[in-house]
């Protein structure tokens, strides 16, 4: 799949922005006035800021509003749904703590959820793809979940926690990595049962319908990434954990907190341009690739 | 919503003969015409005379080759396009309720005006009938040229798709896959028609029927006999030679 850097973008912040408001709303004693102010504008900053990019990958971002309106069946228009709603109900939460310095308990707990299940609906577009066989797997909804609260749990300060949901996010990660490079092969998907013609021989592709790649060949089949896809992996899995949890165990310090945040971003955000530039979909079967 | 129907009044659809198909690309030449100039935004092109040019095509024919474990290879064209799924995941996926499946024939359409172009439907679809038009920026697909086969201003030998009334060698049919009596319907169940990928349970309305298989000389022909070698070693003035060469340094091939 084409790494957009977009979606990269959208997936990585928005991801860190709704755990960062996750543990902000389950806090039972949250920070209060301007300490709260900083928390809530770096939680929004990336939650927004991440949704904002996802929607330059659109053909038409002026219709984006129209997203909002299938959530019975579309994983996607459930994205949008759950983060207005969380956005939404965290922002009445804030602005109680900021000004008012009132704690509304319940009011957090529901922005929490909500705002982990729109952590969740965000897997869920990409783990509900028959088509892209390393992706389909609930392996992928935990993958993001424990990224988005470990790297909330950083970003809030948790130092124990967010040791732990590392260590968590580490073995889904690798789990996942595991996994997935069986996941084609695996599928019992190939060239015979694209062509239905897989009993009669081997299916080979003799020529592609046009001489120069069009965008199914853009947008489904990127073969430049897996070049260094074991090199980056082991970048991403040194950044996203192994760093910051070496930072966090080390004695407290405000550059080794930065240390660990910038590095655990920039993990995650390797991590996720190698979920799309690894991810086979299976129409590049059709251009007997992968 | 982008819910699917649970069923369709017709199941209107292609058949597409894998055995009489030459690969001449015309289906996609007149589905580029036709689709341009109708229905929706037209099909755009990217650089069509500098490097690498692309563009938006709803229909595409790729070749492949079939080696089976004994005897030659077969080359077999293959169009493929949009093959309107009844369990479409295209439509469940659309955010925006632009993707939608017809009740009263089963057509797979998008609504251009309600698309905001994400590419999640291209991503769901397996067959890749999906094209995101990259001047337009709202996704394409075959309409089964909704705006030719109920359009009475037409010949009736014009209200079937493009690429059905184009096609010289007669390697596409068009029809109603629900009725049995209906010449796709018989024509699939004579020649075995079957689904692509039929392991992602998309149901697909489009069938495909496979290419015979080739002849074969020895079984068939009453001239295979007479076209035996009369001699498997040479004889005369040409075993001579054969010897004679045999007998020069030099070695043999």
């Amino acid at each position: 799949m084409h790494p957009a850097p977009s979606v990269i973008v959208f997936s990585t912040l928005s991801g860190l922005g709704f755990g960062l408001l996750f543990w902000l709303g389950i806090d039972p004693t949250p920070p209060t006035g301007l300490s709260a102010f900083i928390f809530f504008a770096v939680a929004y900053a990336l939650a927004v800021g991440g949704l904002l990019s996802s929607t330059f990958h659109l053909g038409h971002p002026e219709r984006a509003w129209r997203a909002l309106s299938q959530w019975r069946s579309s994983w996607l228009s459930r994205e949008g749904v759950s983060a207005v709603f969380a956005l939404l109900t965290m922002g009445i939460y804030a602005i109680d703590l900021i000004f008012l310095q009132i704690h509304a308990t319940a009011l957090g707990l529901i922005g929490a959820a909500l705002s982990l299940f729109t952590v969740f609906t965000t897997s869920m577009i990409y783990a509900q793809l028959d088509t892209v066989p390393r992706w389909k797997t609930p392996l992928t909804p935990a993958l993001y979940m424990s990224f988005s609260l470990a790297g909330g749990a950083l970003l809030s300060g948790r130092v124990n926690m967010a040791i732990l949901l590392l260590v968590i996010a580490a073995i889904f990660q690798f789990t996942w990595w595991q996994r997935g490079d069986a996941a084609l092969s695996d599928s019992g998907t190939d060239l015979g049962t694209a062509t239905g013609l897989g009993a009669r021989g081997t299916v080979r592709s003799m020529a592609h319908p046009h001489t120069a790649p069009n965008y199914l060949v853009k947008e489904f089949i990127f073969v430049i990434g897996r070049k260094h896809a074991q090199k980056l992996r082991r970048i991403a899995f040194g950044l996203t954990f192994v760093l910051p949890i070496i930072c966090l165990l080390l004695p407290f310090s405000h550059v080794l907190a930065i240390v660990a945040v910038l590095s655990h971003v920039a993990g995650v955000a390797t991590s996720r341009w190698l979920f799309f530039a690894e991810a086979e979909h299976v129409v590049g079967l059709y251009y007997g690739m992968r | 919503m982008t819910d699917l129907p649970t069923k369709t009044d017709r199941t209107l659809g292609l058949v597409i003969d894998l055995d009489t198909c030459v690969g001449c690309h015309a289906c996609v030449i007149s589905c580029k015409g036709w689709n341009t100039e109708n229905y929706g935004a037209p099909l755009s092109d990217q650089r069509p005379y500098g490097t690498e040019p692309m563009g938006t095509f709803l229909n595409r024919v790729h070749s492949y080759e079939v080696q089976p474990e004994q005897g030659n290879a077969q080359t077999v064209h293959f169009p493929k396009s949009c093959l309107h799924c009844e369990n479409a995941p295209c439509v469940t996926v659309c955010p925006t309720g632009a993707s939608y499946k017809r009740v009263e024939d089963g057509i797979v359409l998008v609504n251009e005006d309600h698309c905001i172009g994400c590419g999640l439907c291209a991503w769901a679809c397996p067959y890749g009938a999906r094209e995101l038009d990259q001047a337009e920026g709202v996704m394409k697909k075959c309409t089964l040229c909704v705006d030719r086969i109920y359009n009475e201003n037409l010949p009736e030998e014009d209200q079937i798709p493009s690429c059905v009334r184009t096609c010289p060698a007669g390697a596409r049919h068009f029809g109603d896959l629900s009725d049995p009596n209906s010449d796709v319907s018989q024509l699939v169940e004579s020649r075995g028609g079957f689904d692509l990928m039929p392991e992602m349970g998309t149901l697909p309305v489009n069938k495909y029927l496979p290419p015979r298989l080739k002849d074969s000389w020895d079984d068939q022909s009453l001239l295979a006999p007479l076209l035996e070698p009369v001699a498997e070693e040479p004889q005369g003035f040409l075993g001579w030679l054969d010897k004679t060469l045999d007998k020069l340094p030099g070695g043999t091939a």
